[in-house]
């Protein structure tokens, strides 16, 4: 018996929603042979924007979650990209890779995820302290979370690099925008619908695709993300330090040319997560 | 009173001004979104916006200070020179004398609402001595609301005469008669509704959608409803009414909607403050928000703005 086949239109996701791209545009997607495989959402400044509100909304929410109840979300994410695992490998691989190097990839990532859910609970006692002063004054320093973080994913390892910069970020209470590898997008579209099957409210990461060269002076400039942790070229450097220093922005910037390698143990680690949280030190007064 | 009165004295109502195609209505304001605004006209439509304003704090927490902040956010709303002031500030009568000493001379208008706002649920010559309370202690402009038991109970000429003395009551004072669309129910109802104001109003005077205090505010759609009501009434009396939709109206780009429908409506005439207003309180936030947007070219955070009313 013959059917019509039944193919998946990608949609990104924003805001705890599966969502076009506001203008309506997409750019199509071939295979490694050159096949047409899907049209990809062309996302623009103004669903920039739009995600940024979005995780504007998602942000007190998260950052007042339990530490251990982030953590528990983590982890779920960790077993939901676990169970299709095979099917992230396949999207990987349109980008044409190896199958052992696109499982290992997908591997990688989910032991990067519970990597960072073991975190959760435990960063605040190595980068928080109890600092001495020679007063009558507990002194105590704590970390926040700095609020709506921008993402800018490298071209390579399209999951990797992606699920590398976002987890320590939201890790850390964060909310997150998140712009996709340009060349092999659809990775972060299924990474979408896991996200939206793994207990994170919605809007506390936002994914889209699209063109750098039209997205990141946007990253760069808007005012409400306030931090920025990128993979970027030199020109794309310039362009984001210089927007970053008119909206008063942290970043944390990896150099595309340097060819990270994402798989290595030293691409996680408790400094991702603080680079990007507040400092705050209080000052109790104690009795005599 | 017999059962059947109230639809048979809006039927007959609705026989003489005619009745709303809800559906025309519906599929005709869902064009407005559509529309491309242009980065010029964008900037002068914020910027009318923005002078359209009754800045409003209805609360029952409102005190002489957060009366004076809003008061000196209503001279200057932003510290950008190019961005003009409001039109008036809305608020409670016994708020009126502090408004009044806080704007001055200045033409930003003292707006009261007044006669038991929202519920009108008060005797008729209890609501008659608010409106006059709050001209004496200065207010340029008077909110109304309708007495909508009466109007839904087919009473149209008791609510009617209870317009006609209020707006009597007001002298020079500027009347906005608030219809509580809401409440109303149909279409239909808030045509009906408008003529009743519009009748017995002065040329000057504004139509308003709702206190803002229930949950279904100023809509797209309800807009529509009133100044076709108003076109109409214009066309066949000269008579020219303003209008003022209230709450509901957050940002930017649904005001840019509404003032849309106001130029393919009523047409240029009517893009004045002087003819239409916007209720709000988040409202000049957004457009103070938009504006910087469009003079740096970044997009603003929320926080770089001053904190507003919690109601509408």
């Amino acid at each position: 018996m013959s059917r019509l086949p039944i193919t998946k239109t990608p949609k990104v996701y924003v805001g705890g929603a599966f969502i076009r791209s506001e203008s309506g545009r997409t750019f199509p997607l071939n295979d490694a042979k050159g096949h047409f495989f899907a049209n990809i959402p062309q996302c623009t400044r103004k669903d920039l924007r739009n995600a940024v509100e979005a995780a504007a909304k998602a942000g007190p929410g998260w950052a007042k979650r339990t530490p251990y109840n982030r953590g528990q979300i983590l982890y779920r994410l960790g077993e939901m990209l676990e169970a299709r695992a095979p099917e992230m490998a396949e999207a990987i691989a349109l980008g044409g890779g190896k199958p052992a190097d696109t499982a290992l990839e997908v591997s990688c990532a989910v032991d990067r995820l519970i990597h960072y859910a073991g975190w959760a609970d435990k960063f605040e006692q190595v980068l928080g302290s109890v600092n001495p002063v020679a007063a009558p004054y507990f002194n105590f320093t704590v970390t926040e979370p700095m609020g709506i973080v921008g993402v800018i994913a490298p071209a390579e390892a399209p999951l990797l690099g992606l699920v590398s910069l976002v987890a320590p970020a939201i890790t850390g209470g964060n909310t997150v925008v998140a712009l996709a590898s340009e060349p092999q997008p659809y990775p972060a579209i299924l990474l979408g619908e896991m996200l939206a099957t793994s207990d994170l409210p919605g809007g506390v990461v936002n994914l889209l695709t699209g063109l750098r060269r039209e997205l990141v002076p946007t990253f760069a400039t808007h005012a409400h993300l306030r931090g920025l942790s990128a993979v970027a070229g030199p020109e794309e450097r310039k362009a984001i330090a210089l927007g970053a220093a008119e909206s008063v922005k942290r970043t944390h910037l990896i150099k595309a040319e340097d060819k990270r390698d994402w798989l290595s143990g030293s691409a996680q680690s408790l400094y991702e997560i603080r680079a990007f949280l507040e400092f705050k030190t209080t000052w109790h007064p104690i009795g005599s | 009173m017999p059962a059947g009165t109230p639809q048979k004295a809006l039927s007959r109502l609705l026989g003489e001004i005619g009745s709303v195609d809800a559906v025309g209505v519906e599929e005709r304001v869902a064009k407005y979104a559509a529309r491309s605004i242009k980065t010029a006209s964008k900037v002068q439509g914020l910027k009318l916006a923005v002078s359209m304003v009754d800045l409003t704090t209805l609360e029952g927490k409102d005190t002489e200070e957060k009366v004076a902040s809003l008061c000196r956010k209503a001279l200057r709303p932003s510290d950008d020179p190019e961005v003009p002031q409001v039109a008036a500030v809305c608020i409670y009568p016994s708020m009126v004398r502090y408004a009044r000493k806080h704007l001055g001379r200045s033409p930003v208008r003292v707006a009261s609402v007044a006669t038991a706002f929202p519920s009108g649920q008060t005797p008729f010559r209890t609501r008659l001595a608010e409106v006059k309370a709050a001209l004496a202690d200065g207010a340029d402009e008077i909110d109304m609301v309708i007495n909508r038991g009466a109007f839904l109970a087919g009473e149209f000429g008791r609510a009617q005469d209870e317009i006609a003395a209020v707006a009597e009551a007001c002298g020079r004072a500027t009347l906005k008669v608030i219809l509580e669309v809401s409440e109303l129910e149909t279409y239909d109802a808030i045509r009906a509704a408008s003529f009743l104001a519009m009748r017995v109003v002065r040329p000057g005077d504004f139509i308003k959608t709702s206190t803002g205090k229930t949950s279904l505010n100023a809509t797209l759609g309800n807009n529509q409803v009133m100044i076709e009501a108003i076109r109409d009434f214009y066309l066949s009396t000269g008579v020219a009414v303003g209008m003022k939709p209230a709450g509901g109206i957050r940002s930017a780009k649904q005001a840019l909607q509404f003032l849309v429908a106001v130029k393919e409506t009523l047409g240029d005439a009517w893009l004045t403050n002087r003819r239409y207003r916007f209720g709000a309180s988040s409202l000049l936030n957004d457009l103070i928000r938009q504006l910087q947007k469009q003079k740096t070219g970044a997009y603003q955070a929320p926080y770089y703005f001053s904190e507003n009313s919690d109601s509408y």
